[in-house]
């Protein structure tokens, strides 16, 4: 009787088992791009910028993916990245990485300097390259930047743009003098730049000006 | 709408137009609601008898388990009581022999030294007889004679003197003979007390035999009795062993949060299996549960637990076997789950220097070296007695497994008869439903039928009258 019993115990597990060993092949991993606007008066919020990355250090786990690229006159380019990372899948090895991803961001605060112009739309369509290539499962591009898109003559950004199943975060999306006088320009800009994001094809649109409360970045 | 702005006049109309159709579809309407009523009824009685019956077989088969069951288990008792005395038998009673060769030397000493004792009067000296005749012997105030006499009576003083010391000295000694006594005596209480204790202890496991042995005839006879003292003590142990076993799975849990993290580090942390399921925590679940199945085999081999017949029945030598290499992969576990519990620490103490360095409020003082060192030993500790203790939880997985059959099978009839209640709650209401809309049905058409009663009545009213002015004019 205990025979039985035991063979049909184990016939259960096994059967658990078998379903629950079927490997799950999508990928659990995040990728993070983030955009980091040196233009102007804004290069001043850089050591903003360093506490949300030290917050994504802090965050991500192995086998996920990080990049940090600087927003300037144009930005649709691989010099732009200052510093890019996939972790490793031990947890010691990627804390090494953290280390001298930190490193290499802090000597980037240190010799920042301002852009004339602000390519943000070359920043998108390079990001979303960037977190394409990775195949992460979970892709974000987090723009820190004013969001106020300034190009030179030759700059040509008035074109489509693909960020299929990307999430976009606006960070610390400062008021202009400009918008103090007429708020309706900052809602304007916002808007804006919601539709041009959602019609490129993102999952979603998210505006974090309290760099306080930063879990929703990564909130899926 | 027949009356345009007025539904409820228009159904009106309608419903005195439905009417003679009602009606003379009376019959049909009626069949058709009957028939529909067994057709939904009768299934579901029909249901509801085969799920009593059912139930009826599960509780019969419930109840040849758990006899069975209890069967084993108290022949197992009574085989371990016997067991027991006859260890106690072999232990005490095969010394009974020697134990009696010593009573009966000590009692012999003791009637030796109780002889040796014995008040023997003096022997009356032979010249008594002689004295008493001197005695006799009248002086008449010879000196001779008196003299005689007096040194008769000196000699007879110094001869009473004599016996009275030598009296003296011998019951002098037969007073140190009996005082020697004492230990013999004494020996024999214990004795005799050693003997009364082993057999009230031999007595006792003869009482809880007779108990076994009762409760096994009422099992054999299937009395009402049995059954449920079995099934409640199943349903105890259920309690219990889940109780236990939900314990253990906390230990388990600790278990687990010791060693993912560094698996982690030798398997990979971004391997999936499923959507929220690590590999790493996968494999950290498989060496917990690897543990506790060697722990099973140690407590199969040791025949505390009783799971597996087929290790029950090899051989000793295989079975001390099985046990070694249990026990050898035991050890083997626990060392590296002590490893991993150090790297865990390592690893956390890593990772929280990392956080600090990247917080940008003030650096935290480095602890006291002794406090860390207090956590790290206590997690190797922990990780290398888990696994020892993981390894008692095949104690009461038996006992669960056992008891969850009586109590599975009980639940499981409740719920069939329950379900069975249920159809024949159902099919009855779907029945007594058919048999209210046939009288709805007779409500709605209640004019047709008032006035079909009254021609009913006028015709058989008529009829009569007929049929008696026929009577009268015969």
């Amino acid at each position: 009787m205990g025979a039985i019993m035991v063979k049909r115990l184990l016939l259960a597990s096994l059967l658990g088992l078998s379903v629950s060993t079927c490997t799950d092949q999508r990928s659990h991993t995040q990728a993070v791009y983030m955009l980091i606007d040196t233009s102007g008066t804004y290069a001043a919020e850089v050591g903003k910028a360093q506490r949300i990355i030290n917050y994504l250090l802090g965050t991500l786990q192995s086998g996920d993916s990080l990049a940090v690229a600087r927003v300037k006159t144009r930005s649709f380019s691989e010099k732009d990245i200052i510093a890019k990372v996939t972790f490793d899948s031990r947890p010691s090895q990627a804390n090494a990485q953290k280390r001298a991803f930190r490193d290499k961001i802090d000597a980037f605060v240190k010799s920042v300097g301002g852009s004339a112009y602000t390519d943000i739309t070359g920043g998108l369509i390079q990001g979303g390259m960037f977190l394409n290539e990775t195949g992460a499962g979970r892709k974000t591009i987090l723009i820190f930047s004013d969001m106020q898109e300034e190009l030179d003559k030759l700059t040509i950004r008035d074109f489509p743009i693909n960020l299929k199943d990307i999430r976009v975060v606006a960070l610390n999306v400062v008021k202009l003098k400009t918008d103090n006088i007429d708020p309706r320009r900052y809602m304007g800009r916002l808007e804006a730049w919601q539709k041009r994001i959602e019609k490129a094809g993102a999952s979603e649109w998210i505006l974090i000006n309290d760099i306080e409360h930063l879990d929703r970045m990564l909130q899926s | 709408m027949i009356w345009p702005g007025n539904p409820m006049a228009s159904a009106l109309i309608l419903f005195a137009i439905a009417m003679p159709f009602l009606y003379a579809g009376r019959k049909v309407v009626h069949d058709l609601f009957r028939s529909i009523g067994h057709m939904i009824g009768g299934p579901l009685r029909l249901g509801a008898r085969w799920l009593f019956a059912t139930a009826r077989d599960m509780k019969e088969r419930n109840k040849a388990v758990l006899l069975a069951h209890g069967r084993e288990e108290v022949g197992q008792h009574i085989e371990r009581e016997f067991e027991r005395i006859g260890a106690l038998v072999t232990r005490d009673l095969e010394g009974y022999p020697a134990l009696q060769r010593k009573l009966l030397e000590e009692i012999t000493r003791v009637e030796e030294d109780y002889k040796k004792c014995g008040e023997v009067p003096p022997p009356p000296p032979e010249w008594v007889e002689a004295v008493t005749a001197i005695a006799k012997v009248k002086s008449d105030g010879n000196e001779m004679v008196q003299r005689i006499l007096e040194e008769i009576k000196r000699s007879v003083h110094v001869i009473h003197d004599k016996a009275l010391a030598e009296y003296r000295r011998a019951s002098e000694s037969r007073h140190k003979i009996l005082n020697g006594f004492m230990p013999f005596w004494r020996s024999l209480d214990k004795t005799f007390g050693q003997v009364d204790k082993k057999l009230t202890g031999l007595h006792d496991t003869s009482s809880k035999i007779d108990a076994q042995m009762e409760k096994y005839e009422q099992i054999n006879k299937k009395t009402e009795r049995a059954e449920h003292a079995l099934t409640v003590s199943a349903f105890t142990q259920f309690a219990i062993s889940s109780l236990v076993l939900l314990i253990a799975v906390g230990g388990a849990l600790v278990n687990f949060k010791l060693i993912a993290l560094p698996f982690s580090e030798m398997v990979g942390a971004g391997d999936y299996l499923t959507s929220t399921l690590r590999a790493s925590d996968v494999a950290a679940l498989v060496i917990i549960f690897l543990e506790t199945t060697m722990g099973l085999f140690v407590m199969e081999t040791l025949r505390i637990t009783h799971l597996f017949p087929i290790i029950a029945n090899t051989s000793e030598r295989m079975r001390r076997r099985v046990f070694w290499v249990a026990v050898v992969f035991l050890f083997i576990f626990a060392g590296i789950e002590a490893g991993l519990a150090l790297m865990r620490d390592m690893l956390s103490a890593d990772k929280q220097a990392l956080v600090q360095s990247l917080a940008s409020g003030p650096q935290a003082a480095p602890p006291d070296p002794l406090l860390r060192l207090i956590p790290t030993t206590a997690q190797m500790v922990l990780g290398f007695v888990l696994p020892f203790a993981l390894a008692f939880v095949a104690i009461p997985l038996e006992s669960f497994i056992y008891s969850l059959r009586t109590v599975g099978g009980a639940a499981l009839v409740m719920l069939v008869r329950v379900l069975g209640f249920l159809l024949r709650i159902l099919g009855n209401l779907v029945r007594q439903l058919c048999k209210v809309l046939v009288t709805l049905y007779d409500v709605t058409i209640v004019l047709p039928l008032v006035i079909e009663r009254l021609v009913k009545a006028a015709r058989s009213g008529g009829s009569e009258a007929e049929s008696r002015s026929v009577k009268r004019a015969a």
